[in-house]
């Protein structure tokens, strides 16, 4: 017990102590901090972005609904059947009957060509299902189109998924793009913190030398440049949420204004509360891990002479 | 407690520090290097404490040969020698008791613990009630006390000391030597490179004196003009 609580303590004072170097440096800290933050907050930003752009494209997938047209001989009970069938698949996540007189209906009092139609002896237009498939990949689409139009009822199946399949290649494409660049941006981050911690550990030569010589361990003086890092790391990640959070304020209005004109009630997502743990998280370790790098290499060069 | 035998030192630009060098000490005892600037006695404190190795020959530290300590295990080696520079070594940003608790920190003691045997060390070198002073607030003597109160802090078995009144005037430096001498009374080993002769002919302990890498005789009393470098 008394081991934890001295465990505990050396830790904690190694924290303080880190944080307290950081402050008495407040320019140098702060502009190490900013350059961590703005490395962080760009791939975090992107895929913000990636994660709006995914919801939106959900949002429009009503666009890859099938228009099924049945046999102008197809009955509306036989039609209802077939609607009550096809509404059963997995794959199908609604479906829609909409019957020809109410097509006539709709048709007339949308086209202008009311009359017109009154001349006409017989309702020229099939029954119609409309089909939304429950997944949003292009293969089930494509599978179900197929089914549908082998059904011995229809006469036309009418589905356009060439554009939810180019988009979701740009948004697969744009996801690739945000990983590198997030893979990048993190080794910047290992990079700045360890050449940061690297300068510290030159400065600090005297004290490590004086540590070395009264008997400290390699861990004993590794850690408070850890704790360094790691504070480093930390609040980069911090002041990045933080850019995030204010770029999306500013942003906000403009696109609401945006989907407004398309009738939409379409708002930006920022980042989850899981995304920022993941942010703050990952900021901490790179710091961790650029100190560490740092201090295994430059550290054991320190000897007392 | 301190055995050298036949050891050889060459750096790596190709001088040779010492050259063929025995001793041994017994615990408890209390002797001086001492020698002319570039005789070796400091390459011979550093043999000790393990900040070099020897060439040749071998170097026991409290019946353990240092060519056997690895790299890994110099940490746990040096908690047990106590060292003293000419130039004090502290930490100038931290306080007197925080300079004196490194090596207790270090070594993994509780608070109270700690604090008690930083101040029972002040109390020993006559510093205590400065704890929580600043370092370069301290007069050099001063200071040099703090540090010999951070060497024996650990209550090491070996003590080294490399001209540990190489700054300071007379006075100070009979001081320096008479708490040496009280270290010494309650069983500490130590070994003092000086080459103040005329402060040490006043002190009767032993003398190890080297010249060009090699032990020469010593008498036990020498006329100090004739030993001047």
């Amino acid at each position: 017990m008394a081991a934890v609580k001295r465990y505990l303590r050396l830790h904690l004072s190694n924290l303080f102590g880190a944080l307290a170097r950081a402050l008495q440096q407040p320019t140098g800290t702060l502009l190490t901090v900013l350059v961590i933050a703005i490395a962080l907050a760009l791939p975090a930003g992107l895929r913000v972005f990636v994660n709006n752009a995914g919801a939106l494209s959900q949002g429009w997938e009503g666009a890859a609904d099938f228009t099924v047209y049945l046999d102008l001989g197809i009955d509306e009970a036989r039609a209802r059947e077939l609607a009550d069938d096809i509404a059963a698949r997995a794959d199908v996540a609604e479906t829609t009957l909409i019957s020809r007189n109410e097509a006539l209906e709709e048709f007339r009092a949308q086209s202008g060509f009311g009359e017109a139609l009154d001349a006409l002896e017989e309702n020229p237009l099939p029954h119609t299902l409309v089909v939304r498939p429950a997944a949003a990949d292009v293969g089930a689409i494509e599978k179900l189109a197929l089914d549908l139009d082998a059904l011995e009822a229809t006469a036309l199946v009418q589905i356009d998924t060439e554009w939810v399949a180019r988009l979701q290649s740009i948004l697969r494409l744009i996801a690739r793009v945000v990983d590198i660049a997030t893979v990048l941006l993190g080794l910047a981050v290992v990079l700045v913190i360890g050449n940061t911690i690297r300068l510290e550990i030159n400065n600090r030569r005297g004290e490590i030398e004086v540590c070395k010589l009264v008997g400290g361990s390699d861990g004993f003086i590794r850690r408070p440049f850890l704790y360094l890092g790691f504070c480093y790391g930390l609040a980069g990640a911090v002041a990045a949420a933080v850019m995030i959070f204010v770029a999306l304020v500013l942003i906000r209005p403009p696109v609401r204004a945006l989907a407004e004109l398309y009738a939409s009630s379409y708002t930006l997502a920022g980042l989850s509360g899981r995304e920022t743990l993941v942010l703050l998280g990952g900021g901490a370790a790179l710091g961790w891990i650029g100190a560490w790098l740092a201090a295994a290499r430059h550290l054991r060069q320190i000897e007392p002479s | 407690m301190i055995r050298f035998e036949n050891v050889y030192k060459r750096y790596t630009n190709g001088r040779e520090a010492l050259s063929g060098i025995s001793f041994n000490m017994e615990p408890g005892e209390m002797a001086f290097l001492t020698g002319p600037s570039g005789a070796g006695k400091s390459t011979l404190l550093k043999l000790i404490a393990l900040i070099e190795r020897p060439t040749r020959g071998s170097v026991l530290v409290n019946k353990r040969n240092t060519s056997r300590v690895s790299r890994r295990q110099i940490p746990r080696f040096r908690q047990r020698i106590g060292v003293v520079f000419q130039d004090h070594k502290l930490l100038y940003d931290r306080s007197v008791f925080a300079n004196v608790a490194l090596p207790l920190v270090i070594a993994g003691l509780g608070t109270r613990e700690t604090g008690r045997r930083v101040r029972a060390a002040l109390d020993q070198v006559g510093l205590l009630g400065r704890e929580s002073h600043a370092p370069i607030t301290l007069s050099t003597g001063e200071q040099q006390r703090v540090g010999i109160a951070r060497a024996v802090a650990s209550r090491p078995d070996v003590v080294i000391a490399d001209e540990p009144t190489g700054n300071l005037d007379p006075d100070l430096s009979l001081d320096i030597m008479r708490l040496f001498e009280r270290f010494n009374d309650v069983g500490v080993t130590l070994l003092i490179a000086t080459h103040d002769l005329e402060l040490i002919d006043r002190l009767r302990h032993r003398r190890i004196r080297l010249v060009g890498g090699q032990i020469v005789p010593d008498t036990d009393r020498p006329p100090s003009l004739s030993q001047a470098p």
